[in-house]
């Protein structure tokens, strides 16, 4: 078969958000990739500043669908180190029991996702009901199943009540027995095994010269999280264990979700164990004093950094979020090269995409023409008014 | 009033009808199995039918690629070769519509056809998927190809014939003497077929993450109806032919054994899809020449010895 040009996206059964890959082929063998990004992007950083800060938590919270919680708390505390605000400690814990919980249903979707990937539809079944059980605990808790809007500045807005915190119990309980379950299934049979074993591979040193993050540099030996590495929220008086792995290929990245959502587990029962009391909020002052902070945060899929300035107004002078896949995303086309088209899905798969999070600029290029257009703040908004 | 007779077997039962109802039936027990082993409802008993109509209705695109001819003929001679195939087979003790000595050969012939006419659709219809998904089809081919052949061979071995009705009445009535080598072969049987109905493990060439549909990528409307009609024939022909061949109800109990035997092939083959990830081609070659292939000739050998 001679050279060809496959087109994975924008419109592709394996990517469940738009972007593009396009893979050049010598029979079933990659010879190269060209990525681009940009497919869904939604200026949510330029339209923070049309909106006051508590107003522009929603909008944060609405960049990723999975990991929310996420990139509020991420935002919020960024805006706390601007404003000099104390969280309580209640408000502390809860912040970090929703992060894991949302770990939790992260790891679990990409676990269901990567058996889809690769043709295993009943572990994706499996994964993605039980997941239900953990999203069943956060509608209980904030009312929502992913966008739960919990983080305010200077707190969250729900308490945990003693209802909420014994149907927690119960609904641990049953995560415990099926991670143990899916741990034994994905680990061990020898299909599914053999689909991730030795693919997508990066070495320890290709992980930390692509800068990647989160469970994808785990999965190769690089031990880094920012819970442990730079606490954030309760994290510095939470006992848990940072999950790595050697092998750096796509069976390391699930031994490292799964070993992931254990200690999630373990966290969320020390926090319900150890829940101070208190008030859950500060009052956050309608303008935010002149400055500017970094804050960074351990997301499902790796470190999360937002950039927040403050000209002293009521809304934000400048808002820069950098999502985790950005990070990851050379790692996947460094370990494209010469793999088989088989292992294409699996590998992008592998670093638990989250385009939307990352999609940047939109920069318009007609190939005929020749001509270049930068879509600005005002075309997008024209555009997509209705 | 013969032809009247003739045209009614060959339209209605067991002719064009009834296979293409069986395969019909076939699909949705599959999906309710499957959908069942994965907690999850599954279709209603009629849904198959409602897909095939709904697809009757929908728009028909040629994709500027694709050379027309092939496109719009492929589907039409997928579904005319199934069914073909499908008079040869007999539903139980009911004989088959056109039955004669070496009758097996052809009804593998028309099926090997079928694959080759999966390679044409997706190699015609313009697409870089549907041509990845021909070449991935053609190889799979190549690997299961052989067992099936094998198992069957084996079959006919112990009844000392070429004619599926006298391989039925001579194998599968009467206390079985060789369950091994019987066993042996249905194992192999199964597998092959699960290849040649391109079902998980082995539907790399139409992988849907990887190739989006493979050869039938491009194809929507009333062409997409045919192949679709065709596969579940081909479905049913290939239960159907190892029902017949190897399990012991459908020379016994007539039609109804021979449907009871189809859902009983069904439900192994579900079962399987339900537990396995998918093979990479590559493997998928690997598994059939080395494992399969010399286990179906294993199967062979025992039977030329038994036999004496």
């Amino acid at each position: 078969m001679s050279d060809m040009e496959i087109p994975v996206g924008p419109q592709h059964p394996a990517l469940k958000e738009p972007e593009s890959f396009r893979f050049e082929l010598e029979g079933e063998i990659v010879k190269s990739v060209d990525i681009r990004l940009g497919y869904v992007h939604r200026g949510i950083e330029r339209a923070c500043q049309d909106r006051t800060w508590v107003q522009a938590v929603y909008l944060i919270e609405r960049i990723c669908g999975i990991c929310s919680h996420s990139h509020t708390t991420c935002f919020c505390q960024a805006v706390e180190d601007i404003a000099g605000l104390e969280v309580p400690r209640r408000a502390r814990y809860i912040r970090s029991l929703i992060g894991e919980m949302e770990r939790i249903h992260s790891h679990l979707l990409w676990l269901g996702l990567a058996g889809h990937e690769v043709g295993f539809d009943t572990l994706f079944m499996y994964a993605w009901r039980d997941r239900e059980v953990i999203l069943d605990a956060l509608e209980a808790i904030s009312g929502n199943r992913v966008n739960y809007g919990m983080n305010t500045i200077g707190g969250v807005r729900r308490d945990l009540t003693d209802r909420d915190v014994e149907e927690l119990r119960s609904a641990i309980r049953i995560l415990e027995e099926r991670v143990g379950y899916y741990t034994d299934v994905a680990l061990e049979e020898s299909t599914f095994r053999n689909r991730l074993e030795g693919v997508g591979k990066i070495t320890k040193q290709q992980a930390i010269d692509l800068g990647t993050v989160g469970p994808t540099a785990r999965a190769a030996g690089v031990n880094v999280d920012l819970r442990r590495d730079d606490p954030y929220a309760a994290y510095d008086e939470i006992p848990f264990n940072v999950v790595t792995a050697e092998a750096g290929d796509l069976l390391a990245a699930a031994e490292v979700r799964l070993g992931e959502i254990r200690e999630s587990i373990g966290i969320m029962k020390y926090i319900l164990d150890n829940l101070p009391d208190g008030p859950i909020a500060v009052k956050a002052p309608r303008r935010i004093p002149p400055g500017e902070a970094c804050s960074r945060y351990e997301a499902p899929r790796g470190e999360d950094i937002h950039y927040v300035r403050s000209s002293g107004g009521d809304k934000p002078e400048r808002v820069k979020v950098r999502a985790p896949t950005l990070a990851n995303i050379n790692a996947v086309a460094e370990s494209m090269k010469g793999v088989r088209v088989a292992d294409i899905p699996i590998i992008i798969a592998g670093i638990d995409p989250c385009f939307s999070c990352t999609d940047r600029m939109v920069r318009l290029e007609d190939r005929i023409s020749g001509r270049v257009e930068v879509l600005r703040w005002q075309d997008l908004s024209r555009r997509y008014r209705r | 009033m013969a032809i009247i007779d003739d045209l009614f077997k060959i339209l209605v039962f067991p002719g064009f009808l009834f296979v293409v109802n069986l395969g019909l039936f076939l699909e949705w027990l599959d999906r309710k199995i499957y959908a069942r082993l994965q907690n999850r409802v599954g279709p209603p008993w009629y849904q198959p039918w409602l897909d095939i109509l709904k697809l009757l209705s929908k728009e028909d695109v040629i994709p500027e690629g694709a050379s027309r001819f092939m496109f719009t003929w492929l589907p039409v001679f997928y579904l005319a070769v199934t069914v073909t195939a499908s008079l040869c087979i007999p539903v139980g003790t009911y004989a088959a519509i056109y039955s004669f000595p070496g009758d097996l050969i052809v009804v593998l012939f028309l099926l090997t056809l079928a694959t080759i006419i999966l390679f044409l659709l997706g190699w015609y219809s313009g697409s870089p998927f549907g041509r990845v998904g021909a070449v991935r089809a053609v190889t799979q081919f190549l690997a299961y190809e052989v067992p099936l052949v094998a198992a069957l061979l084996t079959q006919a071995l112990l009844a000392d014939s070429w004619s599926i009705s006298l391989v039925m009445a001579r194998t599968t009535v009467g206390f079985p003497r060789f369950v091994v080598v019987h066993l042996t072969a249905l194992a192999v049987a199964l597998i092959s077929l699960q290849g040649k109905l391109l079902r998980v493990p082995f539907d790399a060439p139409e992988a849907e993450t990887e190739i989006v549909a493979g050869p039938f990528t491009e194809y929507t409307g009333r062409r997409l109806a045919f192949i679709r009609l065709a596969e579940r024939t081909e479905m049913a022909v290939g239960v159907g032919l190892v029902s017949d061949l190897f399990l012991p109800f459908p020379a016994r109990l007539g039609v109804l054994g021979f449907v009871i035997s189809a859902i009983l092939v069904t439900f192994v083959l579900s079962v399987l899809r339900a537990s396995v990830a998918r093979f990479r081609i590559e493997d998928t070659t690997v598994l059939a020449w080395k494992y399969i292939l010399p286990f179906s000739a294993l199967g062979m050998v025992l039977a030329i010895i038994v036999r004496g």
